[in-house]
């Protein structure tokens, strides 16, 4: 399998990335680690006519920490943050999920906003983004403006992100005292696609579980704590509206939802008390 | 104001591609759409790296590039342009010296047809260096990107452990 013929350019500069993207009226498509969008151009299923490539750029490459959130730059590799020595006191959720992504081998090329541009209804990273209330920033030459995850992701592998427009970072809030995190995947292998998997976020005031690989794009539901939890992973699970498949079928997934949610979100709240212990020492 | 937008390769026509293979300055001409694996083997005649799914499964096409194992079936030869790259051909110490890693594979049979191996010895050979005191679980996880149609994996595990064991105590002549 090989790519149908494109151009390709290596932009210094973001101002380059989004000229070239302003031109191209939709014929171009930016690659950053490409571990999303190769197999997308070597089955053919993509077929740009310009590839503008963002490695380069050093503005889009670093992750910058305000207090109150993280900034991942579209140039950062998903491997580059796994090791960072403070990801997983920053954002624990964040750490929890990325060993899950691929495998090493694809983790050192790819990028996180090249896994959020991608939007597999199956991938860990915009899970992660729904479960936390990250945002997604993007830019063109027209605007800049800002999504919540949840109005970014439209559907199956589709987003709100228009032609011209470059996912320059996502933001996810960084930990706050009192908030407890766990997360789960279900997959048949190390390194497959889920089956479902899950992000819950545990704070005093709510109790957050997120939702992958079962619905079109990843979805979050505010959970009661009381008695009331097992019938709204019931209603949860039936939302989703899981579909058959090649791995699992729709009731397995309901099933997994009911159970394995429950889990993952009784283990938030443990994260959390946990949390809370530590800071009281 | 933005400095000059860089030059646009055009489809169709063949790009100069310069990189560090083994060490060793290496180049050539490669279309945009040319991927990393066929520049190698075709280009430059480094068939050590092997092909298999060409989207990235399989493991066969791993490379190493600027120290990390990569797919080189999901990248552009035209993205690799001033990396450093090692393949399986930069891994024997002299053409009848075999790294610790090769000799511990053959010790315990730790392959078969062979196909898979470059791949993997790319893979497990980054992972070493990284965490010379790495463990079953650790191996087995970088290993969880390839696929073996022969060995069952175990004669693979082992002859990692054995390889790490050899890094860490090496051996007087
Ligand atoms: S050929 Fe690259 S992963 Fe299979
Ligand atoms: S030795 Fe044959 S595929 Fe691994």
């Amino acid at each position: 399998m090989k790519p149908a013929r494109f151009a390709y350019q290596r932009a210094a500069t973001t101002e380059h990335v989004l000229e070239a993207l302003h031109r191209s009226g939709g014929e171009a498509r930016v690659i950053a680690g490409g571990q999303s969008l190769v197999p997308m151009l070597n089955m053919r299923l993509a077929r740009p006519a310009l590839l503008v490539d963002i490695m380069h750029v050093a503005a889009l490459s670093h992750v910058d920490d305000d207090g109150a959130r993280l900034i991942i730059g579209a140039g950062v590799r998903q491997r580059d943050l796994e090791m960072r020595h403070d990801t997983a006191a920053r954002q624990p959720l964040l750490a929890m999920a990325l060993p899950w992504l691929g495998h090493v081998q694809t983790r050192s090329r790819g990028t996180v906003c090249g896994s959020i541009a991608h939007a597999d209804p199956s991938a860990e990273l915009p899970l992660v983004l729904t479960a936390l209330r990250g945002e997604v920033h993007l830019r063109s030459r027209r605007r800049a403006r800002r999504l919540p995850a949840e109005a970014f992701f439209t559907g199956m592998m589709v987003t709100a992100r228009a032609e011209d427009e470059l996912i320059e970072a996502v933001s996810v809030p960084a930990v706050r005292p009192g908030t407890g995190y766990a997360f789960r995947e279900i997959s048949r292998r190390h390194g497959d696609f889920a089956i479902a998997a899950f992000a819950a976020v545990a704070d005093e005031k709510e109790l957050r579980l997120a939702i992958g690989g079962v619905a079109e794009t990843p979805k979050a539901r505010v959970l009661p704590t009381d008695q009331g939890l097992d019938d709204a992973l019931d209603t949860f699970a039936w939302n989703l509206e899981a579909r058959d498949d090649l791995h699992a079928s729709a009731r397995y997934r309901r099933e997994l939802v009911r159970r394995i949610g429950r889990e993952v979100v009784l283990a938030a709240i443990r994260d959390r008390e946990a949390r809370a212990l530590k800071e009281a020492t | 104001m933005s400095r000059q937008a860089p030059a646009v390769l055009d489809a169709g026509q063949r790009h100069p591609v310069r990189f560090t293979l083994n060490g060793r300055k290496a180049g050539g001409e490669a279309e945009p759409r040319m991927l990393l694996h066929d520049f190698l083997r075709h280009v430059l005649g480094a068939t050590g790296t092997h092909v298999g799914c060409e989207h990235g499964i399989c493991g066969a096409c791993t490379v190493q590039i600027d120290g990390a194992p990569a797919r080189a079936c999901l990248t552009l030869a035209v993205q690799a342009d001033g990396a450093e790259i090692r393949t399986v051909e930069g891994l024997a110490l002299a053409p009848d010296r075999l790294s610790a890693l090769q000799e511990a594979f053959r010790a315990h049979h730790g392959l078969q047809c062979g196909f898979c191996t470059p791949g993997i010895l790319m893979s497990l050979d980054a992972l070493l260096r990284e965490r010379p005191d790495c463990g079953e679980a650790e191996i087995r996880e970088t290993l969880s990107g390839h696929l073996c149609r022969c060995t069952g994996y175990t004669p693979i595990v082992k002859a990692a452990l054995a390889a790490a064991e050899a890094l860490r105590v090496p051996h007087h002549a």
